[in-house]
């Protein structure tokens, strides 16, 4: 009997929901930005709100995150910016009483929630209906067990295991398994004793150690997927059981690398069209069992080539073999990749089922003419690339079962080689094409199996072009990888047009084949030896330039509406430009530390902004997860990637024979205002702050002489190129001093230097992975305060002062920040408005602007203590924050007066904008416990994912809850663990008294503890050696005595970053607060003695605007 | 993609417009109606598709032949399309079942294709002015392909089944399971039959048989069995006048289940006309809503012709539509046990979610 007959004589699936549709739905959003839960979020939230507003539904929207779009007041109807817990939900639902709640759209976050909430009885006592997919059916796939029988019951095939207690046993197991297999002993800690086998001998050695190790005597046998293909379907049925697969998806990298961790291709390149039927029939008769109602995410693992990766009963199989993997019954990472990929938009279409509509009752708004109850037909591949954030940490580099990208790359292509050359470039590593190599790379690396260049990191990607260009033969690299030879064979031909490039003289069927192929005009430079201008003109003159071609969710069968853009070297042009007036907004890219989701909400109110104004809004960018590149944020969308090849060829097209459309480069980050330069030289038109204003704010010899010009205070320092030349200029400015390349983004490589020692060591360091020069600044140990504004050319308005928790020292993006300031004079907040306003002038700023001071009054003892220490002509991280505590549209204003209208002409003036009743803090969120290896403390390079808000009408309720928020609350009575520096120990008195006060229980180092016992405060001494004696610091953390981490520590990196690592790394790893600053630790024990539930829980505009809404 | 340079070739299409690129397959000129398929994965069950008779075939997927073409996957016993056309053909194919690669395949069948040409704007080309007759050219110039091909027999005016059709009747030999009981007689009028209904039937626990186009009905009856399916297969049903007045002997005489042509021809037995679409369903993602119950199922399609409901009797029902233009997509008997569909059950290339039609015809066929 074949499999869909078996599905006929399932028990039917629960009936059509009865009830009509609700008339307010509550959507709980995701929460911060961590690693593993980014911006696909805020894109399927968006879509929700969007879905219940085209319903005629009323939206009630809580998240803690201000940085998303689904917050905007445009999008949800009522809108909660508040810590995502059961009892502030449950506040929520008090007041709003909303009939409806929809579990499946906030990740992992908001599904848990919404069962905490059910089993709390929460839903229950207020009458609110679970819409879409039930509580059964989440807690059916949730629970592993659970998943499993089910599986069993409807006969899919889940990976084979058993436990075992004896040698006989495992003997039998063995028979029933197969080889490879995973061993794992139970109740170890990490694992000891267990491990992969492939032999019987080891079997029968390493289940025998693992029974020794074990406590219990017990291991788990369980088959070896390691290797195998890893394949996604994106699912979706509803209530009348109609049910489709919207995309099938290939992981590149085998199992064993988490599959946000690995390269995808959609869709599926190496399956039959047997082995494609197979699993989407088991994927619709899983979610058939489940009863899903809205998308799910099936995970399945395939048989790969037994010549490439052996595997047992390869040598009999007829049968496709397959096992499930995992089932998530609600939107994901994968569903976002997967709307993009196809334009298929699946978090509305799931949003649309679950208040009952039927597939085949919604429009497919691709074609207009269809409806969503279809399966997209793609004529074009897709590639998925993950961005690690490697290049900013030292870390553990290999990719395994925890994920550690922070964001993500798209391309498309007609065939597989531009998409995966596209996508690389999309990462925007700069000097980091297709072409690189590691210069850590041996020799003897290229043929070592375990930890040789070829191991899953991020750097794979890289050295499989690397083996393949030292001749290792492509089925060697995929016998050493996993990686399906039909891949490895791909990259072989890259290489091969590599060497011809290198090779030959360049001709028009040469640069046609390598344009083809999606080598940049950069790359085929470096190969060919020309500059990458040169080979742009020779493209001119040969007519070889690109067309775009359409996503359209059919192969073209039909004519679409939507335009959603990818360039190709193809014949027909499915992009022609138009005559209405229109604007490039170039996007942010890819999500990675330093430049995050703000960047997508300010690209997506300026698309918004320009439509409004009658404009047609173009939109550029690579990332798949953000509202940005949904189709229906602009009037054109052209998924490239964000360098200045792409740029330039989609305006040409845009131009057509005509002149190019201009382009806004102030609201995709450092991304876009990198173009600037290269649009400028191009000869094409930037919409606000010109080339030259952004270079003048950037160049720090221009930079300083304009501001000395004015008269503004800054922090005496020096750009300088030699270790020679920094010397002195350290001790002209006198020590410590801040330390950074020029050009950064998110603080990159920038630290505090105490000593000469320190600064050639950072020097050497420099040096080694950059050119250009290194700027030394005087560090004033301040508070740090900055400002967004908007400028016309006539006025600035600057919307509100933010004050920093953390004082300067700590990467803006780290730091807590509290709007409206507390403890600025007015003398300061006046000198504060008037360098804004003067900068703003002199740099001729058309739009947006943020400023970053430092306030050190014993440094100007003469005047009001502020110095400048960073200017940015650009949409900054904090206007989304500034933007919804304040009210006022920054991106909209800016975007205006782009388009020729003043501020005054849209009814503002100059100046600061009166200060709202609510007080606002927003605190960071950081995904360490993921990335291992990593050193948390904070500095000023930026190590944070994510941001958080909390919002009351008092400053401790507001950081009560951004810590809530972010997860770093201390409970009253909590033990601590103090480690501090010297430096810090005298100013950490009033804090320990605190602690004690509040009934904290403190253990602390070595010399902390003589200190805190000095104070007469009991505090229990803990080694920080951790060979000499138990228990160390470590064990403390580990075994769960402390439940909080205060670890201070001087200037760069002394000995205590190493004695500290440890510390910081076990809290992390404990997921407990560890406080690197005073200033943070504060904060947190300022708020332990705000009595729990001390705060409100209202709609953000009620809080700023004063009146209930 | 390509270890060795491939010969320079056109498409030549009849309205004119010319696609240049590279030759595969085998040399020598294919001729035949261009149509398109949007199906993702299935080219080498597509192309022993005897449906695709008469017609140069279009994978709107660019990529072509990854996997390779093993022995098991063929939908009958060659290459039925007289042409292939594609954006990409890989001669690097990777599959443990793979035995050789899709460009040997089509040399040793004798087809010739092409590609590395802009597939997508072929595609909106035809799905804008509808399929149109078409030539796959190395030698020739625009103009020499375009005299040559407007004297060659138009698609539409041909009838492709006699060249489909099995000459003899055969029993299908296929593993099936136990027969525990009698197994049900199925007797299949091959049209232009693929393998993968016969395995269904098979699988079902059915003995099989085959039997040529031009069967006198008489003769099938003789065979004596307990239900008859009418296949698939190529070209514009209102040519088969022999099978349309055949099938009036069979129909109230034992179940039919009719697929594609067969339902085509079904319907012409129940006073419809058949029409020709301007550009057909051809794909694996085609949704079509079961009239009872309101459940829309994802379908693979092939045809270029449409049954119009108006002119149907009152006896048959319209059961299924097509969700996107509104089609008949099955039709069912209000007292015999029959019933037809438009779309292909058996997949093969395509979804699965139809197989059940087989066994509501099997359980037709044991009421008996």
């Amino acid at each position: 009997m074949t499999s869909t007959t078996d599905l006929s004589s399932l028990p039917a699936s629960p009936p059509a929901s009865p009830p009509g549709k609700p008339e307010k739905v509550l959507i709980i959003g995701s929460g911060p930005i961590v690693i593993g839960q980014a911006a696909e979020f805020d894109y399927a939230g968006t879509q929700a709100c969007k879905a219940m507003r085209e319903e005629g539904i009323t939206s009630v929207l809580v998240n803690s995150n201000p940085a998303t779009i689904m917050t905007d007041e445009n999008i949800a109807d009522v809108i909660y910016i508040e810590p995502l817990t059961v009892d502030v939900l449950t506040r929520v639902i008090d007041r709003e009483r909303p009939d409806g709640l929809l579990p499946t759209l906030g990740g992992q976050t908001g599904l848990n929630l919404a069962v905490e909430l059910a089993e709390a009885g929460v839903l229950e006592r207020y009458n609110v209906r679970m819409l879409g997919t039930s509580l059964r059916t989440i807690q059916l796939a949730e629970d592993r067990e659970l998943f499993r029988d089910l599986l069993t019951e409807i006969g899919e095939p889940t990976p084979k295991s058993a436990i075992v207690e004896t040698w006989d046993q495992a003997e039998s197991a063995l028979e029933q398994v197969g080889l490879p297999a995973v061993i794992r002993p139970a109740y170890t800690l990490g694992g000891t004793g267990g491990g992969i086998v492939n032999t019987r001998e080891e079997y029968e050695q390493t289940v025998r150690s693992g029974l020794a190790a074990s406590r219990i005597s017990q291991v788990l046998v369980e088959r070896s997927l390691l290797g195998w293909k890893e394949v996604e379907y994106e699912v979706m049925r509803d209530s009348a059981g109609t049910s489709i697969t919207v995309c099938n998806m290939e992981n590149l990298d085998p199992m064993g690398v988490h599959t946000g961790d690995s390269i995808v291709v959609a869709p599926s390149q190496t399956l039959s069209d047997k082995e494609y039927q197979m699993l989407r029939t088991s994927a619709l008769k899983i979610i058939d069992a489940l009863g899903v109602e809205g998308g799910c995410n099936v995970q399945f693992s395939l048989a790969p080539r037994p010549d490439i990766v052996p595997w047992s009963g390869a040598e009999t199989a007829e049968a496709l073999e397959y096992n499930v993997i995992e089932v998530n019954p609600r939107v994901s990472r994968s569903s976002a990749l997967a709307s993009k990929a196809t334009g298929y938009p699946i978090a509305r279409v799931a949003a649309k089922i679950a208040v009952g509509r039927r597939l085949d009752e919604i429009t497919n708004r691709v074609t207009g003419r269809t409806t969503a109850a279809f399966e997209p037909a793609l004529d074009y591949c897709v590639v998925k690339i993950p961005r690690w954030p490697f290049d900013k940490f030292v870390g553990d580099r290999r990719l395994g079962t925890q994920m550690k990208a922070t964001g993500e790359v798209m391309a498309i292509d007609r065939t597989f080689e531009p998409a995966l050359m596209k996508a690389m470039r999309s990462l925007e590593f700069s000097g980091r094409s297709s072409l690189w190599e590691s210069p850590h790379w041996q020799d003897d690396g290229w043929h070592a199996n375990e930890g040789g260049h070829l191991s899953a990191t991020d750097e794979r990607m890289w050295a499989l072009f690397g083996a393949l260009r030292r001749g290792i033969a492509p089925t060697d690299v995929s016998g050493r990888t996993g990686i399906d030879p039909w891949f490895t064979e791909r990259l072989a031909h890259i290489v091969a047009l590599e060497r011809r490039l290198l090779a030959e003289e360049l001709t028009p069927s040469l640069l046609r084949a390598a344009k083809r192929m999606g080598f940049s005009d950069a790359q085929i430079g470096e190969l060919a030896d020309h500059l990458p201008d040169r080979v742009r003109s020779m493209r001119d003159e040969w007519g070889i330039t690109p067309v775009y071609k359409l996503v359209d969710t059919c192969a073209a069968e039909f004519d679409a509406e939507t335009p959603y853009f990818y360039n190709s070297y193809e014949e027909e042009n499915d992009a022609p430009p138009t005559a209405s007036e229109r604007v490039l907004v170039i996007g942010s890219g890819p999500i990675r530390i330093g430049q995050g989701i703000e960047f997508d909400y300010c690209s997506v109110q300026a698309a918004r902004a320009l439509r409004e104004a009658g404009v047609q809004a173009i939109l550029a960018n690579s990332n798949p997860e953000t509202v940005s590149t949904d189709f229906d944020t602009s009037d054109r969308l052209y998924f490239e990637p964000l360098d200045e090849e792409s740029v330039r060829d989609l305006l040409d097209n845009e131009a057509g024979n005509g002149e190019a459309p201009r382009s806004v480069v102030q609201f995709g980050g450092q991304t876009a205002v990198n173009m600037a330069r290269a649009l400028q030289r191009a000869g094409l038109p930037i919409a606000g702050s010109s080339a030259d204003a952004i270079d003048l704010a950037e160049d720090r010899g221009r930079f300083e002489a304009l501001i000395s010009s004015l008269s503004i205070p800054q922090p005496p320092g020096a750009a300088v190129e030699t270790l020679e030349q920094a010397l002195p200029t350290a001790e002209a400015v006198g020590y410590p001093v801040l330390v950074r390349p020029s050009y950064v983004l998110g603080g990159r490589a920038m630290e505090i230097v105490q000593n000469a020692n320190e600064l050639v060591r950072y020097f050497g360091a420099a040096l080694e992975e950059r050119s250009g020069p290194i700027l030394i600044d005087k560090y004033l140990e301040g508070l740090e305060v900055e400002v967004d504004a908007i400028c016309d050319g006539e006025s600035v308005l600057i919307p509100g002062i933010m004050e920093h928790i953390e004082r300067a020292g700590v990467h803006s993006g780290d730091s807590m920040a509290v709007y409206p300031p507390r403890t600025l004079t007015g003398e300061q907040r006046e000198a504060i408005v008037d360098y804004t306003t003067r900068m703003a002038f002199a740099l001729e700023v058309q739009g947006l602007m943020n400023v970053q001071f430092v306030i050190a009054p014993e440094a100007e003892p003469s005047g009001p203590g502020v110095f400048v220490i960073e200017v940015n002509p650009r949409a900054s991280r904090t206007v989304p924050f500034i933007s919804k505590v304040t009210g006022v549209p920054m991106v909209p204003l800016a975007v205006n007066v782009m388009l020729g209208r003043s501020l005054h002409d849209q009814d503002y003036e100059g100046g600061l904008w009166p200060e709202g009743q609510l007080v606002a803090v927003k605190a960071p969120v950081f995904s360490m416990s993921k990335l291992v290896g990593v050193d948390t403390f904070l500095g000023p390079e930026m190590k944070s994912t994510g941001e958080v808000m909390g919002v009351d009408d008092n400053f401790d309720a507001a950081v009560r809850k951004a810590l809530i928020a972010s997860d770093t609350v201390v409970k009253p009575g909590a033990t601590f663990l103090l480690s501090l520096s010297n430096q810090t120990k005298s100013e950490a008195v009033p804090l320990i008294h605190a602690l004690h006060e509040g009934g904290c229980r403190l253990l602390a180092t070595e010399g902390t503890a003589a200190m805190v016992r000095g104070l007469g405060i009991p505090v229990h001494e803990v080694t920080k050696l951790l060979h000499e004696s138990h228990p160390n610091v470590v064990d403390v953390i580990e075994d769960g005595t402390v439940q909080a981490v205060i670890n201070t520590l001087e200037g760069g990196r002394a000995t205590q970053m190493r004695d500290g690592f440890h510390i910081r790394r076990t809290a992390t790893e404990m997921r407990i607060p560890c406080y690197t600053s005073l200033d943070t630790a504060g904060a947190a024990i300022r708020a332990l003695g705000t009595p729990g539930g001390a705060y409100d829980v209202r709609p953000l505009a009620e809080y700023r605007d004063g009146v209930e809404v | 993609m390509t270890s060795e340079p491939r010969p320079p070739a056109r498409l030549v299409l009849a309205d004119g417009r010319v696609f240049e690129g590279e030759g595969i397959g085998a040399d020598g000129t294919a001729t035949g109606e261009v149509v398109f398929n949007t199906s993702m994965t299935g080219y080498q069950e597509a192309l022993s598709d005897p449906s695709y008779g008469g017609q140069i075939l279009t994978m709107t997927y660019p990529i072509q032949g990854n996997y390779g073409v093993n022995a098991g996957d063929d939908e009958s016993n060659r290459i039925q399309v007289r042409g292939f056309v594609v954006r990409e053909l890989t001669d690097l194919p990777s599959h443990w079942r793979s035995e050789r690669t899709l460009n040997a395949h089509l040399q040793r069948a004798g087809t010739p294709g092409i590609a590395e040409i802009d597939t997508r704007a072929l595609t909106r080309h035809l799905r804008t002015r509808g399929v149109v007759m078409g030539t796959i050219t190395r030698s020739e110039s625009t103009d020499e392909a375009l005299a040559r091909l407007r004297n060659e027999p138009q698609y539409g005016t041909e009838d492709y089944v006699a060249e489909v059709s099995t000459p003899t009747p055969y029993e299908f030999e296929a593993e099936r399971p136990a027969a525990n009981g009698s197994a049900p007689h199925i007797v299949v009028l091959d049209l232009g039959v693929k393998r993968n209904i016969m395995r269904n039937l098979a699988q079902r626990r059915c003995t099989v048989t085959a039997v040529p186009h031009d069967t006198d009905a008489e003769d099938l009856l003789a065979m004596k069995p307990d239900g008859v399916l009418f296949s698939p297969g190529p070209g514009d049903p209102m040519l088969l006048d022999h099978v349309v007045r055949m099938s009036r002997g069979i129909v109230g005489r034992v179940p039919v289940m009719g697929i594609c042509l067969g339902h085509q021809v079904l319907g012409r037995v129940f006073g419809a006309k058949t029409y020709k679409l301007k550009f057909g369903h051809r794909g694996a993602n085609h949704p079509v809503r079961d009239n009872r119950t309101g459940r829309v199922y994802i379908t693979a399609q092939n045809h270029g012709y449409a049954v119009d409901g108006d002119g149907l009797d009152s006896a048959v029902t319209v059961s299924q539509v097509h969700l996107n233009d509104g089609t008949v997509e099955g039709l069912e008997h209000r007292e015999f046990p029959l019933f037809s569909i438009q779309f292909h059950s058996e997949a093969s290339p395509g979804p699965k979610d139809t197989e059940f039609l087989f066994d509501r015809f099997l359980a037709s066929v044991t009421d008996q």
